[in-house]
């Protein structure tokens, strides 16, 4: 099977590799064995498992080609560890993650839909989150940690008006 | 405190147990950094696609391995007959039901593939990508046998058999008959007998089933790195399989991506994996991908029902009969069988009330169908179902309040212990504390009165209870009683480290529940440590105690118990060398945070780190005849009770639409009594986590098969799980009945969520429908089937 030289932002650093035209983004960034929060489970586009983000957006790392990112910014939570940090905290202190399978992609969908909608409410964070599939917790504590921090960000962000 | 000493237990000052504290690991996991199976990576590593059979029954005329052979980055092409010139064949048997039949297995089809997915043969490839590509090379012939798919079908006398040397399909049958049936008979006003039918549907952890396994030649051992919930489990099978000694065989869990019981079994093709790393001598992994998950993880419930309830006119219970058929695939999965979903029905329906008699049968029939084994809560769902629906119709037609039925006739708090008629005791349960409880938590009468008013504005809501009965903490006689190589016993090793922080190795296991948070919180509480001083070891056979793992609702209970009695040992021994340091018996000092002070004073005299340096580094400090303990163990079996059973409550709330037949939930309760509560933040996501995969069983979850056996909605795109935007706000409350059969007095709680959560959410939706005379009593309740039984469709 022949290879594609492939190149892109890799959480800021810049990375070339090969890769089969075939292989999913996914598996190419899996593979390289440094990037543990990449996880697949569908592969189907379905369960949301390894979302990851290609130039600012959250997108299934199954859906898109290896070779489709050449040239694109990636990001995996491992590169998104800082605007993540008060979430990750929130999802520690309420339990919300079992298994940790679904986490990463979780995380990233959950930071994503409280930047685009800072004033989600719980019907909304749960519509936000209906592409991710968690197995393990039934989602209440998810949503509530999502909540949380919503919440947080947006005292916080009144408070640094108030400052001004 | 004494080895043996509930009463001391009590009187420990506790600042972990019983705390909602944030789980020790889940820091780290929230950073995405894990090592599941499928990141593990070894020198020289090869990898395994199988060839599944495309057929339901069929017979493997050939296999012509040689074009596969030659494409590019195939290493070697192995057939189930190839396995099984190094693998002695398996078969699941349980000694005390010898009625039970089990059919010889071996960890790939040798002459007839008796379900579609089952693997034939195996590519070992340098990438999954060749070995799969290299599939499509691979010719076989085969010959079409007749499928016997509907368990029905598979019970009559011409159908076509499934193993050619038993005389017919019935797997296995048992009947009980129990109680005064005349008195009954005499006594019966009002009979509620319904046709259940509950589908087969699968537990689809996220991380699929995993397995690598390599042979160190020079150390002549094996070892294998598994998504698992039980590794000593594999240990066995694998021995027992390839004639291999148990301690030469390695069973690695690392971090497990979800179970929920999918992965307490023992795969065939996990054990061909092995197979193959022994025949090979090379390292092989094998990663299951999602469409080959659906047809070769096992499948649970799959049952067809009929159940009665007779009752007198004023809505007292009587009797319960309980007819129950179930096809389990083609064979008993290995090696704790497929008889348990059928077993648990027939012991456990209607066992939260007072039965003047009972009667039940199950049949299990062989199938052509993906085997069935156990998936979180057992039978439950469907005993729980066929209880507490019946009784909800029943009070529909007496016309009393459901809470009312069941105040009636639940088993009052103060009659335990109490045996069933079928055989099973309740030490101590509280159905109507639950009860109380729940109706307080949910606004019962509120919830009623709405539901009044909306009727009237063409709103449909439904409220639906269900009382749940769990069975955990298994004893022998689970799996030991039935010759089935599964410890009931957990063991527990604690060990002081140079730098006064402890390690901790215990058998259980954690695939999330929160095993690791749960033991460091005993161990810190009985051995008086800080929780962060405490490294924990699971599930790796090098490593720990002996022991069963995680399954059945014990990992709290029964490891938590060998936690608190190595806890209790090590702390002894510490106190024993710090006297013998402080020249003042052992019985003045106590230990706290990790520093052992004066009992009268408070004071604080030492700390781990100066013991160890003591011991490890200057024992000529101590005294001449004191040769110091510096590693203790704990070990426990529940030995006391067969089962240890807890109960509570489930209430949903729905809101059915009339015209689509969709529904909505919009809340649900549940209150739990597990006993001891050690952290009640991992009961509540056990409890939430359980609901929500009951719920799945209830509106979403379903393996269909055609009539050849062809699974038709295998994937994630087709095969429907509960997101969280269907999901509801499931709300918790607890009642502590700690169980006198261990010092530490928890029972389990993962599987109760999933056992009545279908029952509640059917009656809901039985509730939701009572204005148009309609109920159902198939799971799951698509919106298709509702319209069906409010006979708006067809």
């Amino acid at each position: 099977m022949t290879h594609a030289r492939v190149s892109m932002t890799l959480n800021g650093v810049r990375i070339e590799g090969s890769a089969e035209p075939r292989m999913h983004l996914a598996d190419f960034l899996r593979l390289r064995g440094d990037l543990p929060s990449i996880r697949v489970s569908c592969e189907y586009g379905v369960c949301g498992c390894c979302s990851l983000m290609v130039d600012g957006l959250v997108v299934r790392g199954c859906l898109l080609l290896a070779v489709q990112a050449d040239g694109r910014d990636v990001r995996t939570l491992e590169g998104m560890a800082e605007q993540t940090q008060d979430l990750r905290a929130a999802f520690v202190e309420h339990n919300a993650l079992q298994c940790g399978y679904c986490t990463p992609a979780m995380l990233l969908t959950a930071h994503e839909l409280i930047t685009v909608a800072p004033d989600a409410d719980r019907d909304a964070i749960r519509d936000g989150l209906s592409g991710n599939y968690c197995r393990c917790t039934g989602y209440h504590a998810i949503v509530d940690a999502v909540e949380a921090t919503a919440q947080a960000r947006r005292t916080h962000k009144g408070d640094d008006h108030d400052g001004r | 405190m004494a080895g043996d000493d509930i009463s001391a237990f009590a009187q420990l000052q506790m600042t972990h147990i019983g705390k909602p504290l944030p789980r020790p690991n889940a820091e780290r996991l929230s950073r995405g950094a894990a090592r599941y199976t499928p990141d593990i990576d070894l020198p020289g590593l090869l990898h395994v696609a199988f060839l599944r059979s495309p057929y339901a029954h069929a017979r493997i005329i050939s296999i012509d391995g040689s074009s596969a052979l030659a494409c590019e980055g195939v290493i070697a092409v192995l057939t189930g007959a190839d396995l099984a010139t190094i693998a002695r064949p398996f078969e699941a048997k349980l000694d005390h039901l010898p009625k039970l039949k089990a059919a010889k297995q071996y960890p790939m089809a040798v002459d007839v593939a008796r379900h579609q997915g089952e693997a034939v043969a195996a590519i070992v490839a340098a990438t999954r990508a060749l070995a799969e590509d290299a599939l499509d090379a691979l010719r076989v012939e085969w010959e079409e046998l007749p499928a016997v798919t509907d368990p029905v079908r598979a019970l009559e006398a011409d159908a076509p058999l499934i193993h050619a040397q038993m005389p017919d399909n019935l797997a296995f049958i048992a009947e009980i008959k129990q109680g005064d049936h005349a008195a009954v008979e005499a006594a019966t006003q009002l009979s509620v007998q319904r046709d259940f039918t509950f589908a087969r549907h699968t537990g689809v952890p996220l991380e699929p089933r995993a397995i690598i396994a390599t042979f160190d030649a020079i150390e002549d051992r094996l070892t294998v790195y598994q998504s698992t919930q039980t590794p000593f489990q594999t240990q066995a099978a694998l021995s027992a399989m390839y004639g291999m000694r148990e301690s030469d065989i390695r069973v690695v869990a690392p971090d497990v991506g979800g179970s929920f019981g999918v992965k307490l079994h023992t795969y065939a093709d996990e054990m061909a994996l092995c197979g193959i790393a022994l025949l090979l001598k090379r390292p092989v992994k094998f990663v299951s991908d999602r469409l080959e998950s659906f047809v070769s993880d096992i499948h649970a419930r799959g049952q067809s029902v009929t159940a009665r309830m007779d009752l007198t006119a004023d809505g007292t219970l009587l009797a319960m009969n309980v007819d129950a058929l179930s096809g389990i695939g083609p064979w008993s999965v290995y090696p704790r069988t497929s008889v348990l979903e059928g077993s648990q029905v027939l012991t456990m329906s209607g066992c939260p009330y007072q039965l003047r008699a009972y009667e039940g049968r199950l049949r299990l029939a062989f199938q052509n169908k993906a085997p069935m084994g156990a998936y979180r809560a057992v039978g439950h769902p469907i005993a729980m179902a066929l209880g507490e629906l019946l009784i909800e119709s029943a009070a529909r037609q007496v016309k009393m309040d459901p809470v009312a039925i069941r105040r009636r006739n639940l088993v009052p708090d103060d009659s335990y212990p109490f045996r069933t008629l079928t055989g099973l005791r309740f030490e101590a349960l509280s159905h109507h504390r639950c009860l109380d409880r729940l109706v307080e938590l949910m606004d019962y009468e509120r919830l009623r009165r709405e539901q009044k008013e909306l009727r009237q504005k063409g709103v449909y809501r439904g409220i639906g209870l269900a009382a749940v009965v769990e069975l955990t903490n298994p004893g022998p006689a689970l799996y030991s009683v039935g010759n089935v190589r599964v410890s009931a016993q957990d063991g527990c090793q604690i060990r002081l480290e140079p730098d006064g922080r402890v390690t901790c190795a215990i058998s259980i296991t954690d695939q999330g529940q929160g095993s690791f948070a749960a033991i460091g919180q005993v161990i810190a509480d009985v051995a008086g440590l800080n929780q962060a001083d405490i490294r924990i070891i699971m599930g790796d056979t090098a490593h720990v105690p002996y022991g069963g793992g995680t399954y059945g609702s014990r990992g709290a209970g029964v490891g938590g118990e060998a936690a608190l009695r190595a806890a209790a040992a090590f702390r002894q021994n510490m106190l024993s060398i710090a006297g013998a340091l402080l020249q003042t018996g052992p019985d003045e000092l106590e230990m706290r945070e990790g520093a052992v002070m004066s009992k009268g004073s408070g004071q604080r005299q030492l700390d781990l780190r100066a013991i160890a340096d003591v011991a490890y580094f200057k024992p000529d400090q101590l005294p001449k005849d004191l040769q110091p303990l510096l590693s203790s163990s704990g070990h426990f079996t529940q030995l006391t009770d067969t089962f240890v059973f807890t109960n509570g409550f489930q209430a949903s709330h729905l809101e059915l639409d009339i015209e689509t037949g969709f529904v909505r939930l919009l809340e649900h309760w549940a209150v739990e009594d597990c006993g001891r509560i050690i952290n009640p933040l991992l009961v509540g996501e056990q409890m939430r986590g359980g609901i929500a995969q009951g719920i799945g069983g209830a509106l979403l979850e379903e393996c269909v098969y055609d009539e050849s056996g062809q699974l038709v909605n295998g994937s994630l795109v087709d095969y429907l799980t509960p997101s969280s935007a269907i999901m509801p706000d499931i709300r918790i409350a607890h009642i502590e009945t700690p169980t006198k059969t261990s010092i530490l007095g928890a029972k389990g709680a993962g599987e109760a969520g999933t056992a009545g959560a279908p029952a509640a959410v059917l009656n809901a939706i039985n509730d939701a429908m009572a204005p148009f005379g309609a109920e159902i009593f198939q799971m799951p309740a698509t919106p298709e089937r509702i319209l069906r039984a409010m006979g708006r469709l067809g």
